[in-house]
């Protein structure tokens, strides 16, 4: 297990370099000159132009920039904005939304999908079954922008019963975009379970349990779902990444001032220290969610062996 | 008894003994067309309402791509009469009006054409770069396959829409219909990678593929005639199901600004321009988004009854 883990480690760190770079490299060419627009309707001297170039070593080619930018990094130094201002606390200002924005995606994706799935597994073909089985089709297939605009107008506007817009309220400002930013994973929590209780529910295990008498209950909190659980977990782990690289939109729509609306912001004006570190921070998230879960398979599943 | 039912009766014949094929001459039980994987498929394919339900719907934009104005009942999308503006749905103009005062029926039906040809282009060169990559990578292994794959986890740790964002923002690619779709692309290939060279690696060892490489088959003969056939049912599904979640990444990043731009006519630009509008005339968000919605309905049903067809596991 041990060396298991090292192994994953090192081969997160090209990948890490590498998504970095894809970044960084691509933030290099976005167009215009980032500097002259921080001056505004007045051009800025020359001086104090190439001061500027220098000191955010604008002048360098890609590689070194690159360079510069990792030798930094590794001394937790993510750089300013053009505005002076430090990255990480930019980032250490708006990751609490996005992460409080993904806890409450995640809890609805896993109570709903999750309860959801059981009810549809344990009768399949049933009603529930089917009712599950068309309406995990249907949200899957409403885009998140969409839903976003329907949340908004039929809970915020016409029945007033949820805030639409910014942090006003509290943990009550994250409910409807948490349902929203949730839902694509929530149907397929839904059918993941529904899938892997049905197949369970065949088990050999589950008839022994049956043939002892144990009530309906047991058979399927205890027996069943214990084993069924572990694919929705793993695949729940890894979406927690998914979901905080994921939120551009929900957070544009509703308004709330996470990661996702300040990369989008960033990149609108050509914050490239802005956006190379919540990217790479974000890669970082995903990768070591990805490494978690795939360690947690092995802990819940002993039939899995990593040697 | 319909010929189907017969051709199965024959052939549980000759299995059962009770007839050979030679006695029903009609009857060849090697013909592949009797029961394989793709006859098997569409019977129940046949069978299955969702399927048809997205089936039509997919024919449906797919017409009205193409005949756009037949649909938008000979309105024009771009004469526009400031007086009309943001009306209501009436009898004879069904979606209403847009700000300007233009017919929305005919801007809705009119961005069809743009969103069908971003999810068809993106797809399209997504299944080129997948195939050839995971070809390569599944079916060479060794330092090859560590480096494409360690290529692979870089672009799979960038979001979709994140990366296609910055692409498009940084407009070396433009900002065009070939644009987006290439931006999709650039961020979207690496599932289909992995599909394939898992495919690839799976049926490398098989018996047949050694019997073709002992008969002196080459690694492209080998690789084309042999291997890839047998990853050609779930790209197929995986593409379907990708047609659609395409077209809705291109309204996202059309809505951020950074996909299409007007004058092109493009449901994301409806959405984004209506949203402002929600209260006074939410009529201007409601229509291109459900439009919007049901195509991806389409494509995302036809895939999930095709994988439900194709998966011989799931057979009864």
């Amino acid at each position: 297990m041990g060396r298991y883990v090292a192994r994953r480690l090192l081969l997160a760190i090209p990948v890490m370099i590498g998504a970095s770079f894809l970044i960084f490299a691509m933030v290099y060419a976005l167009p215009g000159d980032p500097i002259r627009a921080l001056g505004g309707d007045r051009p800025l001297s020359p001086g104090v132009v190439a001061e500027l170039r220098a000191q955010y070593n604008l002048n360098d080619p890609l590689v070194v920039q690159y360079g510069k930018y990792v030798g930094n990094l590794l001394q937790g130094d993510l750089g300013t904005d053009f505005r002076g201002r430090q990255v990480i606390d930019t980032i250490s200002q708006r990751l609490p939304v996005t992460a409080q924005l993904t806890l409450v995606a995640i809890l609805f994706e896993a109570v709903i999908g999750i309860i959801a799935g059981v009810l549809a597994g344990i009768r399949r073909n049933g009603f529930l079954d089917n009712l599950v089985l068309v309406s995990s089709t249907l949200i899957v297939s409403i885009p998140i922008l969409v839903l976003a605009f329907v949340a908004q107008y039929v809970f915020g506007l016409q029945l007033g019963l949820f805030p639409i817009s910014g942090l006003g309220e509290g943990w009550y400002s994250f409910l409807l975009p948490g349902l929203v930013l949730a839902s694509g994973s929530l149907a397929y929590v839904a059918r993941l379970t529904r899938t892997s209780v049905a197949e369970n529910m065949r088990a050999d295990y589950v008839r022994t349990a049956r043939a002892k008498g144990l009530p309906n209950r047991t058979v399927v909190v205890r027996h069943t779902l214990r084993n069924s659980l572990i694919p929705v977990v793993t695949f729940i782990g890894a979406d927690i990444g998914n979901l905080m690289g994921g939120a551009i939109v929900t957070e544009s729509v509703f308004n709330l001032p996470g990661v996702g609306r300040a990369i989008f912001d960033s990149v609108r004006q050509q914050e490239g220290a802005v956006v190379v570190g919540i990217v790479t921070l974000m890669v970082f998230f995903f990768i070591f969610f990805n490494l978690v879960v795939d360690v947690l398979y092995a802990v819940l599943d002993p039939r899995i062996r990593y040697d | 008894m319909t010929d189907q039912q017969q051709a199965d009766r024959r052939h549980d014949e000759v299995e059962a003994g009770t007839t050979t094929g030679l006695a029903a001459p009609s009857v060849d039980v090697t013909d592949a067309r009797q029961n394989s994987l793709w006859s098997d498929a569409w019977r129940d394919l046949k069978r299955n309402r969702l399927f048809w339900i997205g089936a039509v719907l997919g024919v449906l934009f797919l017409l009205m791509a193409t005949f756009p104005s037949v649909f938008a009942r000979g309105a024009d999308p771009r004469a526009c009469n400031l007086a009309n503006s943001k009306q209501k749905p009436s009898g004879e103009h069904w979606f209403g009006f847009d700000q300007q005062g233009c017919d929305y029926l005919a801007n809705v039906v009119f961005g069809a054409r743009n969103s069908l040809i971003i999810g068809a282009l993106a797809v399209l060169v997504i299944l080129v770069l997948g195939v050839i990559v995971g070809a390569v990578s599944g079916f060479f292994g060794g330092v090859i396959d560590s480096l494409l794959s360690r290529v692979t986890d870089i672009f799979y740790a960038l979001p979709l829409v994140l990366g296609a964002l910055v692409i498009l923002r940084t407009g070396s690619l433009g900002r065009g219909v070939v644009a987006v779709a290439i931006a999709l692309a650039a961020f979207g290939w690496m599932t289909a990678m992995r599909l394939v060279r898992s495919q690839v690696i799976a049926v490398k060892s098989s018996d047949y593929v050694a019997a073709a490489r002992a008969m002196g088959a080459s690694n492209g003969r080998i690789l084309v005639r042999h291997i890839l056939p047998n990853a050609v049912a779930p790209v197929l599904v995986y593409a379907t199901i990708t047609v659609g979640v395409l077209i809705a990444a291109e309204a996202t990043l059309t809505f951020l600004g950074v996909g299409l731009q007007r004058p092109a006519i493009s449901w994301g630009l409806q959405i984004d321009a209506g949203q402002s509008l929600l209260r006074t005339a939410p009529h201007l968000v409601f229509f291109p988004s459900i439009i919007l919605t049901l195509t991806v309905m389409a494509f995302i049903m036809m895939g999930d009854a095709l994988r439900d067809a194709l998966d011989p596991r799931q057979r009864s």
